[in-house]
């Protein structure tokens, strides 16, 4: 019963993501957005599904058809099991399992395997490569996202999701400012969003590993893309923004407004910022996130140990000058990727 | 013990959301790094130099608007132009100016698609390409003003300009002169300090000047290489002697280069706006050309300062009511020629960026 509300919620939270996402995107773009579909747009991922619905569902030629049709499931169905673990209120988690939160990274590298299903079942040139993009992108994240989580770990004394949450007397984001920044940029990283989005980049390989799909099966990957979206948003906010907790509203509430906000500021950064090459996307996740994780998780490990007992605002003023010093002083000695090849 | 790898090729295009038209790249690839690049054009001809021989003189000229659908004042002002000198036909003051208007309006306008499709190639998903949209509306309003239409203006004539302007116009080209700069220096903050995109576009495909030189690239490619070498100074042609402006020059002639030459540019075409503004007198708007011009017998070339380079128009004439031969050299088409040099050794996706910021128009490359 438990799991029908939460795929439900889910599923109707993705359809409100993808109305923020083209209406907010559109308002910074100095245009107006989807508005005929319902009262401003809000029915327009509907119509979206049902037009998506009724299309035909192509295979192409010498596709092999097993893998192909199976690799949306893959991809999605991961994605799904995140939210097993998350908690909407005290206590309210379909499955309160106490290595929640490895449980968490374990899983969502399982839909990788869907995509590279989808690039290799497409049997095209352009979906292949975005499909070993995509996966050499995602793997060199995962351990940014990993190690920064690990830090809020160390503070929380449990991996466990719920006790995470009961530990942020004050928010994570506060006492890990530099933590939270890695996994921002590693989840973004993570799910193909602008500025890392050359896994489908329009302008370049069409539309990466999904081209040859359609109908139902799009979908799905469309789908995916955005329930991947909520569900980093969900973990940021479980993690470093303190999940229900909050004065006056309901605690579900709390955190719907906090998964939204996550969200929005990503929207804020695809409408903005130009997109990354692929050799400067793996330079960055492994010159300049990794190091930065693992100083992280020194400096955490060090606080947690020798100051157990200190005051909550003298840590918040240490740890944000830390990552403004760490950060500034690692990019100016940071170099994007690399130039030409000489052939 | 090395991995066994086989170069594999990969066609971009012809239909492709990035290719600025029907473009083909044959391009051979050794994991993302190109190793070879052959460009196949010929998607859009359309006959337009055989069709001109069939035409009269003044029907020649929607034929031109269509060559860079993405500034036909330009094209119109070429041939006309050629035909005026194959002819000897002088044009009043007045049309000169309002065709120098035109002209740098039109530049303006190609310049901000040139710099908005840049910039959607390197990921900005649509929004600087916007904003500059939401400018060149402004300046295509002001030529709906005057010639009644939003893309293929058919304005220019042999002799001057097809009709004068409305009253609305000239207070409506100062507002936005006055707002332009505004909106050039918005673009710029948002720009040209980005860290994504400098790291994306400097030192990303250089050209440089001695290669400029010899492929005959002309036009924001040159200038962005180094070569200061602007039509509109060195030869110049209609009355822009009479107005102050500079040209912009780069120094590597990378990506960013180009970027920033137009942008600089824009800002020296409204500068020349202003003035022409001033001192535009009244008086005739065309002189008076018959219907059905025959010229003398003999050959014109004319080559103007379009916003894609030089463009020239080759007119051979033998007496009758229709050119015997209009030979046109497209910018576009001889700037691809520097094409394959500045893409090997560069990835795909330079790739893309490498070839949106050369700026071409199929349509001119292909007639």
């Amino acid at each position: 019963m438990f799991t029908v509300i939460i795929i439900a919620f889910v599923l109707t939270l993705v359809m409100g993501y993808i109305w923020i996402e083209r209406r907010g995107m559109a308002r910074m773009q100095a245009r107006l957005g989807p508005n005929r579909a319902g009262p401003f747009g809000l029915l327009q991922p509907v119509a979206d599904a049902i037009k998506v619905l009724i299309k035909e569902d192509l295979i192409p030629a010498n596709a092999d058809k097993i893998v192909h049709w199976l690799a949306p499931v893959v991809a999605f169905v991961p994605v799904l099991m995140i939210f097993a673990v998350v908690p909407f209120r005290d206590g309210a988690l379909l499955a309160d399992l106490n290595i929640g939160i490895l449980y968490v990274v374990a899983i969502s590298s399982v839909s990788t395997v869907g995509v590279f299903m989808a690039g290799w079942g497409s049997n095209s040139k352009y979906s292949l490569l975005g499909a070993m993009r995509n996966v050499a992108a995602v793997v060199s994240y995962e351990i940014p996202l990993m190690l920064s989580v690990i830090s809020v770990v160390l503070i929380a004394g449990s991996l466990s999701m719920n006790q995470i949450v009961m530990a942020q007397t004050i928010p994570f984001i506060l006492l890990q400012p530099l933590g939270f920044l890695l996994f921002f940029i590693a989840g973004c990283a993570e799910i193909n969003r602008s500025p890392f989005d050359l896994m489908e980049a329009d302008s370049e390989l069409v539309a990466g590993f999904h081209t040859e799909y359609s109908g139902m099966k799009f979908a799905l990957f469309y789908l995916v893309e955005y329930a991947e979206a909520l569900a980093i948003s969900a973990i940021i906010t479980t993690l470093f923004l303190g999940g229900w907790r909050g004065p006056v509203l309901a605690p579900w509430l709390w955190f719907v407004l906090k998964v939204i906000i996550v969200f929005f500021v990503m929207v804020w950064t695809r409408t903005t910022l130009p997109r990354v090459r692929i050799d400067q996307l793996m330079a960055l996740a492994w010159k300049f996130l990794f190091p930065l994780a693992l100083i992280n998780l020194i400096i955490t490990g060090i606080q947690v140990l020798a100051w157990p007992e200190a005051l909550p605002w003298v840590m918040i003023l240490v740890n944000i000058a830390i990552m403004v010093i760490l950060v500034l002083l690692w990019s100016r000695f940071f170099k994007l990727g690399w130039g030409r090849v000489e052939v | 013990m090395a991995i066994k790898t086989e170069p594999f090729v990969l066609n971009i295009g012809p239909v492709h959301p990035s290719t600025h038209g029907v473009f083909r790249m044959r391009a051979t690839l050794d994991g993302e790094v190109i190793i070879d690049m052959e460009p196949i054009f010929g998607y859009l001809h359309r006959g337009i130099e055989k069709l001109a021989e069939e035409r009269t003189y003044t029907g020649v000229i929607p034929l031109t608007d269509r060559l860079d659908y993405i500034a036909s004042m330009s094209n119109n002002l070429t041939y006309v132009l050629a035909v005026e000198k194959l002819v000897g036909i002088p044009v009043p003051e007045r049309a000169e100016y309002l065709r120098v208007i035109m002209a740098e309006l039109q530049r303006i306008a190609a310049y901000l698609i040139a710099v908005g499709a840049f910039l959607n190639e390197c990921g900005a998903f649509f929004t600087p390409f916007l904003y500059m949209f939401r400018e060149r509306e402004k300046i295509i309003d002001l030529f709906e003003m005057v010639s009644g239409q939003r893309l293929l203006y058919n304005y220019m004539r042999v002799g001057g300009v097809s009709q004068d302007i409305p009253e609305e116009f000239l207070p409506a080209l100062d507002k936005f002169v006055r707002e332009m700069p505004g909106f050039i220096d918005e673009y710029d903050r948002l720009l040209a300090e980005n860290e994504i995109l400098l790291a994306r576009a400097k030192g990303v495909g250089i050209l440089t000047k001695e290669m400029a030189v010899n492929c005959s690239v002309s036009g924001p490619v040159l200038r962005a290489s180094g070569v200061k070498w602007d039509i509109r100074k060195a030869d110049p042609y209609s009355i822009y002697d009479r107005f102050e402006f500079e040209i912009p020059t780069g120094e590597v002639g990378d990506c960013y280069d180009r970027y920033r030459v137009r942008i600089e540019e824009m800002r020296q075409s409204l500068h020349i706006i202003e003035q022409a503004m001033e001192q535009i007198p009244s008086g005739a708007v065309k002189s008076e050309v018959p219907h059905l011009i025959r010229p003398p017998a003999g050959e014109a070339y004319t080559h103007i300062e379009t916003p894609k380079g030089e463009l020239g128009f080759y007119l051979v004439s033998d007496n009758s009511i229709a050119p015997y031969r209009c030979h046109i050299r497209a910018p576009s088409l001889m700037n691809l020629t520097a094409l394959r040099e500045m893409v090997i050794g560069w990835k795909i996706q330079d790739a893309i960026i490498i070839f949106g910021s050369i700026d071409i128009t199929v349509g001119e490359v292909d007639r």
